[in-house]
C-alpha cells in the first residue's frame, strides 16, 4: 500500500496547533491544587488527538512526548497523580517542544530528538520513572500505530488492546486505498465532527479505543458513539456494523470484533478521511457536547482564504458599479424613472448588506490573539521575579483576519516590554505604596470605524530623563523643549532602548520601530500615554477593515478628494470675523475653539476657486493627536468608496492614504488626515518662509 | 542600477524582436511590444500633489490606479499638447502598470538583432542608457528605447521601493 499522505499533514498541522493552543490554554487555568477532572478530560484529548494523528503521519517525535503526556494526564484523571505548579511547568514547557517539533515537520526537515529525548526524560520525571520501558519497544514494534503501544502502557488489558490494534492494522491498509478518490469531500464534513469526537476520547478510559483515532475515522468514532447515542452523526457513513462495539467492555473480544471490523471499514471508507480528521480537531471540544443536537455540528466550513478575498474584491468591484448605476438613474428623466430609483435604492441596500455580509466571514475575535497571552505573561513574570495580573477586556471584539495575524508580533513586543520594563519588581512597588502585584491589562474595543487595542500598565511609566539621555547617546535628532508626546516618539526610532542591559526578554533596541512600522503597514498607528510613576498605555488604533471607507467627498479646483468621513467633526462656512490670525496661521476661531487653517489646495498643488476661506468651506477635521479646518471649494456627498492602493503601480503620495474610482469613473484621491496634520506645522512654515 | 532588470545583450543577437513604434515630436522611437499592455486615446486624469510636472497623473484602467507619464515633458521632446490624437501606451513593467503620453502610434516592426546599431552617445533626447540602439527602417532612423529600464528608473522616480534599493 503507498499513498502520498503529505496532502494531509496541512490539516494535521494544522489541527495540532489548534490543540496545542487549546492545551496550553487548559493547562494555564488548571488549578493544581484541585483538578477539574472535566478540563483534565479535555487536555487529554488534545493531547491524544495529536498522538494519534501523528501515528497516522509516523511523526513519531511527537508520538513520543504526547504519549508520556497522555500517561500523565491519565494518571491525573484517576487520581493517582497529584499536581502541582512545577508539573504544570514541565507541561508547559513540553507544549513548546511540541511546537517546535511540529514546526520541524512542517518545513519537512528533521526533528530535533535530542530535545524529544530531554522533554520526555523531563515528563518522565514527573510522571514516575518505574513504568514506562515496555512502551518504547511497542511503539518501535507498531510504527505508525504506536498510539497502540502508548495506551497499552496505561491500560489494564493492554493484551486486548494490542492485538486489536494488529487487526485494525490489517484494516487500515484495505482502508487506505479508499481515502484516496475521498480527498475533496475531506474539508466540510472535517469540521463537522464536532461533538462526536468528544466522546471517542471522553471514553477514552477505555483505552484501547484511543489508538482507533489515527486510522479509519469513522469506525473508532461510532465505536464509541455506540455508547452515546451518537449515531445520528455518522448515519451517512453506514456504520451500523459497529454495533458490535456497543458493549463498552468489549475489550476482550476486540479480536473478533476487529476482524468484523475490516468488512465494515471498506464500506466504512466513504468518509474516513473527514471523520479521522475531524476526530483530532475537535477532541479538545467541549466535554458537555454530548447532549447537542447533530444540527450544530455541521456549522462551520473551512474556506480557503483566498476565495474569501476574491469575494471581497467582487464585492468592492460591485460597490462602485452600483454608484455608476445611481450616477445614471440620477440623469434620466422620464415616466419609469420613479421605478429605476426604488429598484436602485434596492440594489444599494442590497449591495450594503451583501458587503458588510462577506467583510464579517473576515472577521475574528480579539481573543484569537489574546489567548496566548496569559501563557506569555506567566512565564514571563516568573523570569523576571515579577508579579503580575493579567486582565483581559473586549476579547470578543471582531477584526479582521488579515490583521489578527500581523497583530500578534506587536502586541507581544508590547506586553514583554510593560512587563520587564513597565512594572516593577514587587518589593519596588511595595515601597511606592503600590499593590505587589502589577497589573497588565489588554484590551480591545470598537471606536467608530476603528479598533483600539490597549495594552495598559500600572508599572512605572516611561521615564521621560532617560529616554531623553538615551536618544542623545544614540545619535537620535531630538527637537529642542519636546513635549511628552515627542519624547514617547523618540522610543519608537531605530536602534532605541533603554534597557541599562540587554536582556532575552526585551532591549535589543530592534523593538519599537519595528512595532510601530508593522502597525502602520496595517494603516494604523501607535499612541503612547505614559504617567510616570502610575504606568503607561500602549494604543493600537487600527482601521475596522482593509477596503472599504465612508468618505465625504469634497471638491478643490475642479478635482475630487474624499474625506474619510472618521475624521469629520463638522463643516461650516465661516464669517469674517471668525477667521483670526494667530502668528503666521490663520486660525477659525469657532465657539471659543482655534483651528488652524489648512488648505487643500496648497498641499494639493491645484488652482482653488477662491484663496479666501468665507468662499469655500472649512471641514474641521480631528485626527487622534491634533484638530485643524481644512479649505475646500465645496462639499459633493458622503458616500462609500473602495479603497485602492496607489502604490500598487505608483507609489505613495504625502497626504494621500490611498485612491478610489468614482461612480464616474474617474479617479479621486483619499486624504490622509493624520499625516495632514504633520503637514499643518510645514504649512505654517512655507507660508511663513513666503510672506 | 544593479538591482534593474535588463536584457542580456547575448540574447539578442540571435531572437528576432518586435517593437512598437511611435512619435515624440518628430522623432521616431521604438519599444519592445511584449511590454505593451494596450493602447488607449488620452483621458483627462486625476493630478497627483508634489509629483513633477512630467507625471500627469493617474486614472482608472479597469479597477487599477495607474500612473501616466508624459516622455515629451520629461525629455523636452516636441511639444505636450492633448488633442483626440494623443495616445497612452500603457506597459506592463515588473508587475506594474504605467501610461505613457505619446504623440502618435505608427507601426509594429520586426527586428533582427544584427541590423540594430549602437546607440549615439549624443544627439538624442534620452541617456544612452536608456536606448538600445538605432534601428534604420524606411529610410528613417528609429530610436530603440530600454523601457523597462527607463520606467524603473530613478530618474522618472515612478516606483517607491525602486528608490529605496538604490539609496540603501
Amino acid at each position: 500500500m503507498s499513498m502520498d499522505m503529505s496532502q494531509f499533514h496541512g490539516v494535521f498541522i494544522e489541527e495540532s496547533h489548534e490543540h496545542l493552543d487549546e492545551m496550553e490554554h487548559l493547562l494555564l487555568a488548571l488549578d493544581p491544587s484541585s483538578p477539574d477532572v472535566e478540563e483534565l478530560n479535555s487536555i487529554f484529548r488534545a493531547a491524544h488527538s495529536i498522538k494519534g494523528g501523528s501515528g497516522m503521519f509516523a511523526f513519531d517525535a511527537l508520538i513520543t512526548v504526547t504519549h508520556v503526556m497522555e500517561n500523565i494526564f491519565d494518571r491525573a484523571r484517576q487520581g493517582k497523580f497529584q499536581f502541582s505548579a512545577r508539573v504544570i511547568d514541565g507541561l508547559l514547557s513540553a507544549v513548546d517542544t511540541l511546537r517546535t517539533l511540529l514546526k520541524s515537520y512542517t518545513d519537512a526537515t528533521e526533528p530535533d530528538w535530542a530535545l524529544v529525548n530531554t522533554a520526555t526524560a523531563d515528563l518522565e520525571l514527573i510522571l514516575d520513572p518505574s513504568s514506562e520501558p515496555a512502551v518504547d519497544t511497542k511503539e518501535q514494534a507498531y510504527g505508525f500505530f504506536v498510539s497502540v503501544g502508548a495506551e497499552s502502557s496505561s491500560s489494564e488489558s493492554s493484551e486486548g488492546s494490542t492485538e486489536a490494534s494488529v487487526k485494525v492494522g490489517e484494516r487500515d491498509d484495505e482502508g487506505f486505498g479508499f481515502f484516496e478518490p475521498l480527498v475533496s469531500t475531506a474539508e466540510a464534513p472535517m469540521e463537522a465532527g464536532g461533538e462526536g469526537s468528544n466522546e471517542v476520547t471522553e471514553n477514552g478510559d477505555d483505552e484501547g479505543f484511543g489508538f482507533f483515532e489515527p486510522l479509519p475515522g469513522p469506525a473508532t468514532a461510532e465505536l464509541d458513539q455506540v455508547d452515546d447515542e451518537g449515531f445520528g452523526f455518522f448515519a451517512p457513513s453506514g456504520q451500523s456494523d459497529n454495533q458490535v462495539y456497543a458493549d463498552e467492555k468489549g475489550f476482550p473480544v476486540s479480536d473478533g470484533v476487529s476482524e468484523e471490523a475490516i468488512t465494515p471499514a471498506t464500506g466504512l471508507m466513504d468518509k474516513p478521511r473527514p471523520a479521522a480528521a475531524k476526530l483530532a480537531v475537535t477532541g479538545s471540544g467541549k466535554a458537555d457536547s454530548k447532549a447537542k443536537p447533530e444540527s450544530t455540528e455541521a456549522s462551520s466550513i473551512r474556506v480557503d482564504i483566498v476565495k474569501i478575498d476574491s469575494l471581497v474584491n467582487l464585492v468592492g468591484e460591485l460597490v462602485i458599479t452600483q454608484s455608476m448605476l445611481n450616477l445614471i438613474g440620477d440623469e434620466l428623466t422620464g415616466p419609469t424613472v420613479e421605478r429605476l430609483h426604488s429598484a436602485l435604492s434596492e440594489l444599494e441596500r442590497n449591495t450594503r448588506e451583501l458587503q458588510e455580509g462577506i467583510m464579517s466571514i473576515r472577521m475574528l475575535p480579539m481573543s484569537f490573539v489574546f489567548n496566548r497571552f496569559p501563557r506569555v505573561v506567566r512565564d514571563l513574570s516568573k523570569k523576571l521575579n515579577k508579579k503580575v495580573d493579567l486582565q483581559i477586556e473586549g476579547g470578543q471584539t471582531e477584526i479582521d483576519k488579515g490583521l489578527i495575524e500581523r497583530l500578534v508580533d506587536p502586541l507581544t513586543h508590547l506586553v514583554r516590554n510593560s512587563l520587564d520594563h513597565g512594572i516593577e519588581l514587587p518589593d519596588v512597588r511595595a515601597a511606592r505604596g503600590k499593590p505587589e502585584t502589577g497589573r497588565l491589562t489588554l484590551k480591545a474595543e470598537q471606536k467608530g470605524g476603528n479598533i483600539l487595542i490597549s495594552v495598559l500598565d500600572d508599572g512605572g511609566g516611561l521615564d521621560r530623563d532617560r529616554i531623553l539621555v538615551k536618544a542623545y547617546e544614540n545619535n537620535i535628532d531630538v527637537v529642542e523643549n519636546p513635549t511628552d508626546q515627542q519624547v514617547w516618539q523618540l522610543i519608537m526610532s531605530a536602534g532605541f532602548s533603554t534597557a541599562a542591559e540587554v536582556t532575552d526578554v526585551s532591549g535589543r533596541g530592534v523593538g519599537m520601530d519595528v512595532v510601530k512600522r508593522n502597525i502602520e503597514s496595517m494603516g494604523g498607528r501607535l499612541e503612547i500615554e505614559s504617567e510616570a510613576g502610575l504606568g503607561s498605555s500602549f494604543q493600537i488604533r487600527l482601521p475596522l477593515t482593509l477596503a472599504i471607507l465612508d468618505g465625504m467627498s469634497i471638491a478643490v479646483g475642479g478635482q475630487m478628494f474624499i474625506i474619510p468621513l472618521v475624521n469629520i467633526i463638522e463643516s461650516v462656512q465661516p464669517d469674517k470675523p471668525q477667521l483670526k490670525r494667530i502668528g503666521n496661521q490663520q486660525v477659525l476661531d469657532l465657539r471659543d475653539a482655534y483651528w488652524p487653517i489648512v488648505r487643500l489646495h496648497q498641499v494639493m498643488e491645484v488652482e482653488p476657486k477662491s484663496e479666501d476661506p468665507c468662499e469655500g468651506i472649512l471641514v474641521l477635521i480631528e485626527t487622534s493627536k491634533t484638530r485643524f479646518a481644512l479649505l475646500v471649494d465645496e462639499l459633493i456627498g458622503q458616500q462609500q468608496v473602495v479603497i485602492k492602493s496607489l502604490e500598487q503601480h505608483y507609489r505613495r503620495v504625502p497626504g494621500v492614504a490611498g485612491a478610489t474610482i468614482m461612480g464616474d469613473g474617474s479617479v479621486a484621491l483619499i486624504l490622509d488626515a493624520e499625516s495632514l496634520a504633520l503637514r499643518v506645522e510645514e504649512s505654517v512654515a512655507v507660508r511663513s518662509g513666503n510672506e | 542600477m544593479n538591482n534593474q532588470p535588463t536584457v542580456a545583450p547575448a540574447s539578442q543577437d540571435t531572437v528576432s524582436l518586435e517593437y512598437l513604434t511611435f512619435t515624440l515630436g518628430d522623432e521616431h522611437y521604438g519599444l519592445d511590444i511584449m511590454k505593451v499592455r494596450e493602447i488607449r486615446g488620452y483621458e483627462p486624469v486625476t493630478k497627483i500633489a508634489n509629483a513633477p510636472a512630467f507625471i500627469k497623473g493617474v486614472l482608472n484602467l479597469r479597477g487599477d490606479i495607474v500612473p501616466i507619464v508624459d516622455l515629451r515633458l520629461k525629455f523636452n521632446v516636441g511639444e505636450a499638447s492633448y488633442n483626440e490624437f494623443t495616445i497612452v501606451i500603457m506597459l506592463h513593467i515588473n508587475e506594474r502598470i504605467v501610461g505613457i503620453v505619446v504623440d502618435a502610434v505608427s507601426d509594429v516592426i520586426n527586428m533582427q538583432a544584427s541590423d540594430i546599431k549602437p546607440p549615439p552617445e549624443f544627439g538624442v533626447a534620452f541617456d544612452s542608457q536608456y536606448l538600445y540602439g538605432l534601428a534604420p527602417v524606411n529610410e528613417q532612423m528609429i530610436i530603440l528605447l530600454n523601457i523597462e529600464k527607463l520606467i524603473s528608473s530613478q530618474e522618472l522616480g515612478l516606483f517607491d521601493n525602486n528608490a529605496v534599493a538604490l539609496e540603501g
